[in-house]
């Protein structure tokens, strides 16, 4: 029962942070819980005892206020709020300094996808790699309009802005996976705009550091003499270069037409003219998708020029044609 | 003041046809017709609101685009803001009752007073011009840069709010004259009733904030239309500017909109519970100390902006204050009901409902002015459910008991008790399910804006999207009994003072007759003398 109400209540506390931010947030609950419960059951109590049924009208009695009584629940009620301000301010301060020791990364927000650029080059796509209990910084900026990178585990939160850099930091304490979401309003895609953090062990943080340099494919290169189909390729990059944020693969319309049925069939484009989707067809639409504009769609396509080699090209190919009818 | 309801003639009667409603010069006549405009807009809005929910009830699509949705939650909080919350009670309410309040014919410029109606309209009317054009999808917020890049008619919407600002801003001004200068013998400031203050210290906000909103929304559509680089960082601007702007008005808005349903609370409860107001000055006073902190407050909605930490810091500090008059008034309104004799007629339920949903409201506004838990609830749905418990738990319960209370003195006819306590009854259990809900989805983490949402969220939506069918079916029951009593229900003779008021519009008769009074009122004590002192 109570594991149930923890899980319906309380979010994972996976960070250094957390706790203290929760622990504000408690000590507010549960003092305005008492006074609210205080009030509403004075107030009952009022309806009751002074219902109309019970005290004529004629009968009620003088009262037009009482000075002292205003002053003093204005007097506790402003120590209340200032000490709720005090610790407010004390923790927030702890969130915005970052230790010296921090590792630092690039974050690169844009319509709707997460790009996190590593000291030694690397780049991943909504997918932020970090070690347990060591502090991490991030510095971003957006490519477009205004974004927020919020970690609920983590209890962080910082608006992204173009032209600007912000920034934010975070000790990870739990390993696994922790939803990012883009918390400022963006436009079609934001509810997509989803990445996550991975908390690996410091040991197996600084195995996947040396692994490999190119993002997501370092994972993949290295499972290449495992044998890894192109096919299971293309789905791995469908989401980590974020084309799920758009398009679905079980019939269902996003932002972006979905890619069950799509592949060997034909299109109608906005000007009326029909495609058959093929490999160049698809090809196009990735590298320069303003080109063809299917019906019924805007063309807020991002262009993948320069960020999806042939090879992934070719992945995500393969994996489009396996959608041909079943869903995935 | 004893002219019964044989002789007179009403404010209805008194002229005929449609002309004489569209040229009148008639403060009760004016408010009446911005109270049917924004109550339509209300209903468009509310509209809007049960549709966003219902696509809200399952994640992934459930009736409706992205696209779609992005554009009905935009049209649901302008339209809520712009066309219905801000006027609905100063320019409707305060309009038809403020001068009769203070003993006045009329309101001190009345020309001026149908001017801004139909400035009200003309703005309005871009506004909906935009919607059937390429609508907008920005929120009511319009953040840049994505408003300057947004395919949408933005510089429509924009130049709506530009222009209904300037009713707003002469509605105010007109108000302010008109307490300062047409008071009855006898009214002085600490004999108006606390309606009066709060839609006096409401005109003071409206005069000094809007002209800044008005700035902003040129300054966006100069963006727009002319390519200067304001807020853009594409053309050399700054994103965060327009925040401060945008918010520098829009905080006190917010209190644009609660201040006038305070007043009406202040009104309902000493009637209904036949007793003086406690604390008399405090209410009245609080009002003005609120209007005045609420200018210095605005940066509480950037705590995660980028604003530096330095104004985080003072910014938080001074919201903390605002907790102090709201608490006051609380504790007055509570304490007034302290040995009074309590009936419980719908007016009464809605104020009620006010002090409990509005108490919510303000609490869990302390979470948001706490700086660190801030971050965390920032642009979740915490501050969605926050400022519904505000602005619809404050405010429209505040609407509600103003409406039902001057109903009869209105129309001179009764609404049904019955149907309205039905009513009242589902609107409170659907407000709480729909935004209750709501606190928890956010501490968990699901932002605001969200078209699709993680499965773990689904069970919170549901219940929310219940809850937001029991405050349709409670507002249908509303209109279906507000119009069959406006054209069926008998006129009653009791009409005149139904709840034994002691204001001076419960002196005249109902509906009040043309020129309000036969004779100028001559006002010789304060407006809440109930219950009999101990000797
Ligand atoms: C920001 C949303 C978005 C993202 C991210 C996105 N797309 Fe698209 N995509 C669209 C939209 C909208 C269309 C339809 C309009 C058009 O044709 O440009 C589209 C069209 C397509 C088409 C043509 C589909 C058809 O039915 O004819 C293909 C193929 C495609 N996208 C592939 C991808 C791939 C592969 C990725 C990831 C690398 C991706 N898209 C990422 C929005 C997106
Ligand atoms: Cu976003
Ligand atoms: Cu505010």
């Amino acid at each position: 029962m109570i594991g149930f109400l923890l899980i319906t209540f309380r979010l994972p506390q996976a960070s250094t942070m957390a706790s203290m931010v929760d622990n504000l947030f408690d000590f507010i609950l549960w003092t305005s819980v008492i006074s609210f419960v205080g009030i509403v059951f004075g107030k009952l109590l009022f309806l009751v005892r002074f219902r109309r049924k019970k005290v004529p009208e004629s009968k009620t009695a003088y009262i037009t206020g009482h000075t002292a009584m205003e002053m003093s629940v204005a007097g506790i009620l402003l120590v209340w709020v200032m000490v709720i301000f005090y610790f407010g301010w004390v923790d927030y301060k702890k969130l915005r300094v970052a230790p010296a020791n921090s590792l630092e990364i690039n974050v690169i927000a844009k319509q709707w996808l997460w790009e996190f650029q590593y000291s030694d080059g690397r780049r991943l796509t909504n997918e932020l790699v970090v070690p347990k209990g060591r502090p991490v910084k991030l510095i971003m900026t957006s490519q477009d309009v205004l974004h927020s990178f919020f970690v609920p585990n983590f209890r962080v939160k910082q608006d992204i802005i173009p032209n600007t850099y912000t920034s934010l930091w975070f000790e990870a304490t739990q390993l696994g996976e922790h939803p990012i979401y883009c918390a400022e309003y963006c436009g079609a895609a934001h509810s997509g705009m989803l990445a996550k953090v991975k908390v690996l062990e410091p040991d197996d943080f600084e195995a996947w550091q040396v692994e490999g340099s190119l993002g997501p494919m370092a994972a993949l290169d290295a499972t290449a003499n495992a044998k890894v189909s192109p096919a299971e390729m293309g789905k791995t990059l469908f989401s980590t270069k974020g084309c799920n944020a758009c398009h679905s693969v079980d019939g269902k319309t996003g932002v972006g037409p979905t890619f069950m049925g799509v592949f060997g069939h034909q299109v109608e484009l906005q000007d009326g003219k029909k495609v058959a989707v093929d490999e160049n067809y698809v090809r196009e639409s990735v590298m320069d998708p303003q080109a063809k504009v299917v019906k019924g769609f805007q063309p807020i396509m991002p262009t993948f020029k320069g960020q999806i080699t042939d090879e992934e090209m070719s992945a995500l190919i393969a994996y489009i044609k396996t959608l041909k009818e079943a869903v995935q | 003041m004893s002219s019964h309801a044989t002789t007179y003639v009403s404010f209805l009667e008194a002229e005929k046809g449609f002309k004489s409603w569209l040229t009148t010069l008639d403060h009760k006549r004016i408010g009446l017709m911005y109270m049917a405009t924004s109550m339509i807009f209300f209903m468009i809005g509310g509209i809007f609101a049960t549709l966003v929910r219902l696509e809200l009830m399952f994640p992934g699509q459930t009736i409706m685009s992205a696209g779609t949705y992005n554009k009905f939650f935009t049209y649901h909080g302008a339209i809520m803001i712009f066309m219905f919350i801000i006027p609905i009670i100063p320019a409707a309410l305060g309009n038809f009752f403020l001068p009769i309040m203070i003993g006045a014919k009329d309101v001190a410029f009345p020309r001026l007073n149908l001017a801004s109606y139909y400035i009200f309209i003309a703005g309005a009317s871009f506004a909906v011009l935009a919607l059937m054009l390429k609508g907008a999808d920005t929120g009511w917020t319009f953040y840049t840069p994505y408003s300057i890049r947004s395919g949408t008619s933005v510089v429509l919407v924009a130049l709506g709010v530009f222009i209904m600002g300037f009713s707003g801003i002469l509605t105010g001004l007109n108000f302010m004259t008109t307490v300062h200068k047409l008071r009855a013998p006898g009214m002085t400031f600490h004999r108006m009733p606390l309606f009066v203050w709060a839609i006096y210290a409401t005109a003071i906000i409206q005069v000094l904030a809007t002209p800044v909103i008005g700035i902003t929304t040129l300054l966006l559509i100069m963006e727009r239309v002319l390519g200067i680089g304001f807020f853009d960082p594409a053309l050399g601007g700054d994103p965060v500017l327009f925040q401060h702007f945008f918010w520098f008005y829009s905080h006190p808005a917010v209190y644009i909109m609660i201040l006038p349903a305070m007043g009406i609370i202040s009104e309902v409860i000493p009637v209904f519970s036949r007793k003086h107001i406690f604390g008399y000055h405090a209410i009245a006073y609080s009002s003005l100390a609120i209007a005045f902190i609420s200018f210095v407050v605005w940066g509480h909605h950037m705590f995660v902006s980028s604003q530096s930490d330095l104004a985080n810091m003072l910014f938080s500090f001074l919201t903390m204050f605002v907790a102090v008059p709201t608490a006051i008034k609380v504790f007055n309104w509570t304490a007034t009901m302290y040995k009074g004799s309590i009936s419980l007629k719908t007016p009464m339920l809605y104020a009620l409902s006010f002090l409990f949903m509005f108490t919510i409201g303000g609490l869990t506004g302390l979470f948001l002015a706490a700086l660190s838990v801030d971050v965390h609830l920032h642009d979740t749905y915490f501050v969605v459910a926050h400022f519904h418990y505000v602005m619809m738990g404050g405010t429209v319960m505040g609407l509600l008991a103003g409406l039902h209370y001057w109903w009869p003195k209105m129309f001179g006819k009764m609404y049904p008790e019955i149907a309205g306590k039905i009513s009242w009854a589902l609107i409170f259990i659907g407000f709480n399910l729909t935004f209750l809900t709501q606190f928890f989805v956010g501490y968990l983490g699901m932002p605001r804006r969200y078209y699709d949402y993680p499965v773990q969220y689904t069970s919170w939506n549901i219940a929310s999207t219940i809850g937001s069918w029991f405050l349709f079916a409670g507002f249908l029951l509303m209109l279906i009994y507000f119009v069959k009593s406006l054209f069926f229900g008998k006129r009653v003779a009791e009409a005149a003072n139904p709840w034994g008021g002691k204001t001076l519009e419960w002196q005249i008769p109902s509906p009040p007759p043309m020129h309000n009074f036969a004779e100028t009122p001559h006002v010789t004590g304060r407006p809440y003398e109930y219950g009999v002192a101990k000797l």
